[in-house]
């Protein structure tokens, strides 16, 4: 049974809780793998997406969260304006990924430092978001828990270290994902969290020998 | 505290209980959550505040979608109150649940209730209650009762356009709004279970069609409708009028009827309004 924070709420910019709440997560996901301010976003966007998104505002919302608006943010209206006076450049282009959920985008993002990050997900209804793929790695991730994402070389004792620091932090892992490119190359690790890591948690993960990037991911209800 | 699953259950314990539906509501999601019930109130706070700024943004005017479909009748019909047949209260409940779903269209800040297509309707009854001078304290705890009416309705049968139409989005904020109406107007916990089903009856069947798939037409206008018929499903109940039918039963036809309902009026924009001639020119408009 739902509560009563499901029914009545959230707060949130209209008109859609997928095509605006949804699309705003989506980028704010993007925009926290990538780690680092973005200077160029190009956005592919699949089925309903594709069809509907100029009415709905789907374009607005996708760079609202990319430039880290939240969203209830009134801002998002105009972000495409917003975007531009930043200096983000951006582009939206119609794409079929096949098997993907009607709502589906991806968003391929360029950073100050030349950073790049490709984030795939969908908004799957009441602005809720499932991300299935984080660059190279296919993943599920619903936000529905707090996440610690890590990428790092694929070599023993890194994943101990992080979850002996969650340990001490006295953070509870609920699911954990590791994938790997090729032996001895990057990996990545997704540990889902019963509570919301403090950022001197992820300061420390980023210490560990062999860490290239951490960063957290509240959730999202 | 007995968890509820049906209205007559969360009725039964609050005449039990001798307590208001919406301490019933209250204990429960306390207990659920692990959440104090001073957390509770202020979030529902919050999100009263919230949905009084949206009324009353889409009554200054200046609003436009960005389709340029909706935008602009709040103003016009709240300016009409003193003139028109219905009478100011009824005039004034309409507006303001326009004004709500247009700041929705026009990508403004709203709260969804219990979506966010339906997000007029349990706001312009509450804001006609608070400009009638009930107290703002009254209008947060009603708003527990509309949320535990929204939850009975969610489980038993939907809240969502796609799976049960507009019966499911219009018609449960319908009947959450005569709930909190009702208990507002010192109804007792039998009255608020008629108010919401009367609420829910009159609008069953209701099709989800919008033009361009977008949360505009009919969508906008239907909450201020609706509003205005949930005022009235208030009134009845709280004037003693009883519905034949029991709630529960209604809201078991209102989860039939969405089942039975086809594809193409449940919020696909493959039927109904959104594939009249003029439906279907709009679309093309706005998508090329």
């Amino acid at each position: 049974m739902h509560g009563v924070f499901d029914i009545i709420g959230p707060i949130m910019i209209g008109p859609s809780s997928s095509h605006t709440a949804g699309a705003v997560r989506l980028g704010l996901m993007a925009r926290k793998v990538l780690g680092e301010p973005v200077t160029r976003a190009g956005i592919m966007l699949s089925g309903s997406f594709a069809q509907t998104y100029r009415g709905h505002g789907t374009d607005k919302a996708l760079i609202a969260g990319v430039l880290g608006m939240k969203p209830d943010d009134e801002r998002i209206r105009d972000s495409l304006s917003i975007a531009k006076e930043q200096g983000l450049e951006f582009a939206f282009q119609k794409a079929d990924i096949p098997g993907a959920h009607p709502n589906t985008a991806e968003l391929h993002l360029t950073g100050l430092h030349q950073n790049i990050a490709v984030v795939r997900g969908a908004s799957v209804g009441g602005g809720n978001i499932l991300i299935t793929k984080i660059n190279d790695y296919y993943v599920e991730l619903a936000g529905r828990y707090p996440a610690v994402v890590t990428i790092q070389r694929d070599q023993p004792g890194v994943i101990m270290n992080i979850t002996s620091i969650l340990g001490m932090g006295g953070l509870n892992i609920a699911f954990m994902h590791v994938a790997r490119k090729n032996r001895g190359e990057e990996a990545m690790t997704i540990l889902e969290l019963d509570e919301e890591p403090l950022p001197s948690v992820i300061e420390a993960i980023k210490g560990v020998d062999g860490i290239q990037q951490a960063f957290s991911i509240p959730a999202i209800g | 505290m007995d968890n509820f699953h049906t209205i007559a259950e969360l009725i039964r314990i609050a005449s039990e209980r001798q307590k208001p539906v919406h301490e019933i509501v209250l204990a429960v999601e306390s207990e659920q959550k692990l959440r104090t019930r001073e957390e509770l109130i202020d979030e529902m706070r919050q999100n009263w505040k919230v949905m009084y700024e949206s009324v009353k943004k889409g009554l200054k005017g200046g609003i436009r979608s960005v389709s340029g479909l909706t935008g602009g009748d709040a103003p016009k019909l709240y300016r009409h109150q003193l003139k028109g047949f219905l009478g100011q209260a009824g005039l004034s409940t309409a507006a303001f649940a326009v004004a709500a779903s247009e700041v929705n269209a026009s990508m403004g800040r709203i709260v969804a209730c219990p979506t966010a297509g339906s997000c007029g309707i349990v706001p312009a009854v509450l804001t006609e209650a608070y400009e009638q001078g009930r107290a703002e304290e009254d209008i947060v705890m009603s708003l527990f009762t509309a949320a535990g009416i929204g939850m009975v309705i969610d489980e038993n049968a939907s809240i969502a356009g796609a799976l049960g139409g507009c019966q499911a989005e219009c018609g449960s904020a319908a009947g959450m709004a005569a709930a909190a109406l009702t208990e507002i107007g010192g109804g007792t916990p039998e009255q608020i279970g008629h108010a919401v089903a009367l609420a829910i009856k009159n609008l069953l069947g209701l099709a989800c069609d919008p033009v361009a798939g977008l949360v505009e037409v009919p969508c906008v206008k239907r909450n201020g409708f609706a509003a205005v018929h949930a005022m009235l499903a208030a009134d009845m109940a709280l004037a003693g009028v009883k519905s034949v039918i029991p709630v529960d039963e209604v809201i078991d036809a209102m989860d039939r009827i969405g089942r039975a309902m086809p594809r193409d009026i449940k919020e696909t924009a493959e039927g109904g309004l959104a594939t009249t001639k003029t439906g279907l020119a709009l679309q093309k408009k706005i998508y090329g």
